[in-house]
């Protein structure tokens, strides 16, 4: 082992848990098989919306190999039913079977479960159950659903509207009237799929001692646990969770769905394991969505390119059943975030829930936050093309100062900007980018009948959802704290157990880097368990981009006092007082004396032996900490890209991408620079490629597989360059603040911005995403018209 | 007619090891490699063929081994992604992987790892956009790519590894 180099935080280490995964010796849910295992599979809804008459399965059941076949009415009053975990005050919220009873509404929808000996036997028997189905009208788009005579799809919920949010400060009003111009725009964030890579996975198995181990690629195996014994009828205390290798969660992971209830269940009723595995198709017809807004925006702003106000009207379709936090996605995530990063003194901004006849929406990479900055960042960009300004000037005109944080904007009482330097991240920015100089290239390129653009973007927004207090006032049914233990063994060895779960962050690199700065001692000292609810005291998992500032700063304090605590012992040791100890790697020694060092792990040793501890000191050395933040971290950053249009085809091409982002501290820029490049390629893909498509006339999914949605390849997607500015956070110990969503927060903008940007010669004002080849070339051919838009 | 009538039996050599499989056959060769041999390395990320993560080589070739019928395979030599590094020290790729963080949750890996010999032994000093199109049967969702091709690109100015 080479000598530690301390700190560790700040170092680029490459990653500790990559030997498996290249290997192919990952474990993920699927790749789990036990004994005596039996296979679950799910009748779906083919129609968006209907009555379910009839159920006929004696087929199914007598076919080779089915165990058991279940309807929902079978299922009543047994487990269900799903209840959201966030529910804004005042949301009406939907009554959602686990399968559904007497009618369906969207396609997907689970209607009857199987399970047989071989996953090819319960698919075949899925088949031969016969479902007698009356269609009803359907309604998929959210402008469409709160129109007067759409079809309704829950009788507690008049007009599919769950919760009206309404934010804000100042007085747009008066703003408008003051200001030079208004303008308005409206604008759709694309409903898209998550597609994690593995597909979800459940193994449910009883123990001989009464408990039932799941294995589940849970984001949050702990509020799994507290789900499933919600819901499905099982106690708390017998339920183990197992969160193993996860393959991909981006939000889509972190909800209860009906078969999270039903393996579980089935395999108690069963007395055997039972396995579910997604399939592709399936998955995008019953894992959650993502985005699916329509925002109505209003600008009111100077002749100068002073924005004096914003007014919103944000429409988030939710689907069919309010979806664990769906209640909150459109709105206390969302529209809070609709200033962006520009001080913009009046704000006034309502949400409206909506449901509709597709699948449930919820989160997905920056849930709220993407929307948000979508609506600050086009509105922006609106005024300063409006204007005839720079794009660049308006912003840093309107910007944020250093000065002016910790900051909240419109004078929120709920939100606060810890810190930022917004004119910092510009300077590096156009300077990575060489933006004067591209910006000439593109004039002199247009003379040649070349359409290139610059687009530019800027966020910022809140993460780590903290204090456990305030989450009760927006009615999140769960705290905002993150636990870690350390453990340190006799040998003077630690293992961490962290509530939070990595999957794909790299959290055994990232959170022992943390361990290692306070305990000084090396990495490969440091092992780090994560998913599993019988080794981890407790925990909230991740999301939100909370695992660092959350959980790296419970870690980060729970080592402090496991060398708190190993001071004592060592002064004990020493035969010296506390205080004239000083500890530095893996060694406490008295400065100024030729007393010889005492090392951790002989330190350790003392502590399990205890044969000469302060009285003061008990035995062992082992810590448990519950950190609840007092506030939040507030990410920011700017990104460029530089695209070419091709305006004969519609085809986008990207040449440039630079990402600057100031996510606070950085624990390990390399695991660092990886989640913005994969942020800012989600980010691009619902820019460019992805888009659900439903048939508006009978809510068929036309997106159904992986042929028609268009998740980007490697030669879809440019270089990104990936840098950073540091602005710790005040509100955590080690001054980080988050980074997961950054890239996908600020890529859509930034892309639309700079197609706007090329296609400006032709007078195009707007387009909506995914900016396909037929979409832009629509456009062009449009202006060519003689049109105008 | 009961399942062990229509079974089949399949004999295929996997990473230098002979196997005798009765098998359906409607069974996929990915199937068989992670149910009857246990490689469970190999991964089914899609239904449609898009995705590349049960990229396997059958003889010397890579192919989407949910794309082959266990029967067709009879006699055929298959290297998975547990093929690669039997005494534990990584195959040139699977360290270029390691060294230019080319994965985050790992799902993809295989499959790449496996597209990427392909690509090396097709084009031994690929340019970018050869790698990048070279890469377009798999997809990864978290790396965005970018990191991807950085290893591929290290392979190719170190000379290409089988």
């Amino acid at each position: 082992m080479n000598k530690p180099t301390f700190p560790y935080i700040g170092q680029p280490l490459k990653r500790r848990e990559d030997f498996k995964l290249l290997t192919g010796k990952g474990r993920y849910v699927d790749d789990i098989r036990l004994p005596g295992m039996l296979h679950m599979a799910v009748l779906r809804s083919p129609h968006a919306h209907a009555l379910v008459n009839t159920i006929d399965a004696a087929a199914a059941k007598a076919a080779p190999g089915v165990r058991l076949v279940l309807s929902g009415k079978d299922l009543t009053g047994k487990i269900g039913p799903i209840v959201p975990n966030w529910v804004i005050p005042g949301t009406k919220v939907p009554y959602r079977p686990v399968v559904a009873t007497d009618r369906v509404r969207f396609v997907g929808e689970c209607v009857a479960v199987v399970v047989a000996d071989s996953m090819a036997q319960a698919y075949d028997a899925v088949g031969l159950i016969d479902v007698d189905y009356e269609v009803l009208p359907a309604v998929v788009d959210e402008t469409a659903a709160v129109a007067d005579g759409a079809p309704q799809l829950h009788e507690n919920v008049p007009g599919n509207i769950t919760t009206i949010f309404k934010i804000g400060g100042g007085d747009y009003q008066m703003a408008a009237r003051q200001a030079d111009q208004v303008i308005r725009l409206r604008v759709v964030n694309n409903r898209l799929i998550p597609t994690c890579m593995e597909t979800r996975s459940i193994l449910a198995s009883p123990e001989p001692d009464g408990t039932l181990t799941v294995y589940i690629g849970s984001q949050v195996p702990h509020m799994h646990r507290r789900w499933i014994a919600e819901t499905a009828g099982i106690p708390e205390h017998l339920l183990r969770i197992i969160a193993p290798d996860i393959g991909g969660g981006f939000g889509a992971k972190m909800h209860l769905y009906p078969e999270d209830l039903l393996c579980p269940w089935l395999a108690r009723e069963l007395a055997a394991p039972v396995k579910w595995w997604e399939s592709r198709s399936e998955s995008h017809q019953s894992t959650s969505h993502g985005r699916a807004h329509t925002e109505s925006i209003e600008v009111a702003f100077r002749n100068d390119g002073t924005i004096l106000g914003i007014k919103v009207d944000t429409l988030g379709n939710v689907g069919a059943y309010l979806s664990n936090m769906a209640s909150g996605g459109p709105t206390a995530n969302t529209i809070p975030y609709g200033t962006g990063t520009y001080k913009i003194p009046n704000y006034q901004a309502t949400s409206r829930v909506v449901v509709t006849n597709t699948v449930p929406v919820d989160a997905y990479r920056g849930y709220g936050r993407p929307e948000g900055a979508y609506i600050a960042e086009r509105a922006i960009d609106a005024v300063a093309r409006h204007l005839g300004l720079d794009q660049v000037e308006v912003r840093r005109k309107n910007f944020l100062q250093r000065t002016d944080f910790p900051y909240r904007p419109y004078g929120s009482a709920s939100l606060v900007y810890d810190s930022g330097n917004y004119q910092g991240l510009m300077d590096k920015a156009l300077a990575a980018f060489r933006y004067g100089e591209r910006r000439k290239e593109c004039e002199t390129l247009r003379r040649e009948g070349i359409y290139r653009g610059i687009g530019v973007a800027a966020y910022t927004h809140m993460c780590g959802m903290a204090p456990s207090r305030r989450l009760a006032l927006i009615g999140f049914d769960r705290g905002g704290w993150e636990s870690a233990r350390v453990s340190i063994d006799s040998s003077g060895r630690a293992t961490v157990y962290s509530g939070s779960m990595s999957q794909g962050h790299g959290h055994v690199t990232s959170l022992s880097q943390i361990a290692a700065d306070v305990l000084q001692i090396p990495v490969e000292n440091i092992d780090v368990v994560e998913g599993d609810t019988r080794q981890v005291q407790a925990g909230h998992g991740t999301f939100n981009s909370r695992s660092m500032a959350v959980g790296g700063s419970s870690l980060h304090v729970c080592a402090q006092r496991i060398v708190a605590k190993a001071r004592k012992i060592a002064a004990g040791m020493l035969e010296v007082g506390e205080t004239d100890i000083s500890y530095a790697e893996g060694a406490f020694g008295v400065p100024g004396t030729d007393i010889a060092p005492v090392t951790f792990a002989k330190v350790a040793r003392m502590a399990y032996t205890g044969h000469k501890l302060p009285d003061d000191v008990t035995p062992g050395l082992d810590e448990t900490v519950f950190y609840d933040p007092t506030g939040m971290g507030s990410p920011s950053g700017v990104h460029l890209a530089y695209v070419e249009v091709d305006p004969e085809t519609g085809v986008v091409d990207i040449i440039d991408y630079v990402a600057v982002d100031d996510v606070g501290t950085l624990i390990n820029p390399r695991l660092a620079a990886g989640q913005i490049h994969g942020g800012v390629v989600q980010g691009i893909a619902q820019a460019l490629y992805e888009e659900v498509s439903y048939d508006p006339d009978n809510g068929q999914l036309l997106t159904g597989s992986l042929l028609d949605y268009a998740v980007p390849r490697a030669e879809h997607v440019p270089n990104i360059t990936s840098l950073f500015q540091e602005t710790p956070s005040p509100t955590n110990p080690i001054g980080v603040k988050g980074i997961g969503e950054s890239g996908s927060i600020a890529a859509p903008p930034c892309m639309v911005h700079a197609v706007l940007d090329a296609l400006s010669p032709f007078g195009i004002t707007h387009l909506d995403m995914p900016m396909t080849p037929p979409r832009v070339w629509a456009a062009v051919q449009a202006m060519r018209d003689g049109g105008s838009r | 007619m009961t399942d062990i009538e229509i079974k089949r039996l399949v004999t295929i050599e996997v990473n230098g090891r002979k196997n005798t499989v009765a098998v359906e056959p409607r069974k996929l060769l990915v199937h068989l490699i992670r149910e009857d041999l246990g490689l469970t390395g190999t991964h089914v990320g899609c239904d449609t063929s898009q995705c590349g993560a049960c990229t396997v080589e059958i003889d010397g070739q890579a192919v989407k081994s949910c794309t082959v019928l266990a029967v067709m395979a009879d006699g055929a030599s298959i290297t998975t992604i547990e093929g690669l590094a039997p005494g534990g020290e990584l195959h040139p790729v699977q360290a270029a992987f390691h060294e230019h963080h080319a994965l985050q949750c790992g799902f993809c890996t295989p499959g790449m790892v496996m597209s990427v010999r392909q690509l090396l032994k097709d084009h031994p000093n690929p340019g970018e956009t050869e790698i990048r199109h070279g890469l377009a049967g798999n997809i990864c969702r978290c790396t965005g790519y970018h990191n991807i091709v950085r290893a591929v690109q290290s392979l190719a100015t170190t000379g290409a590894p089988q």
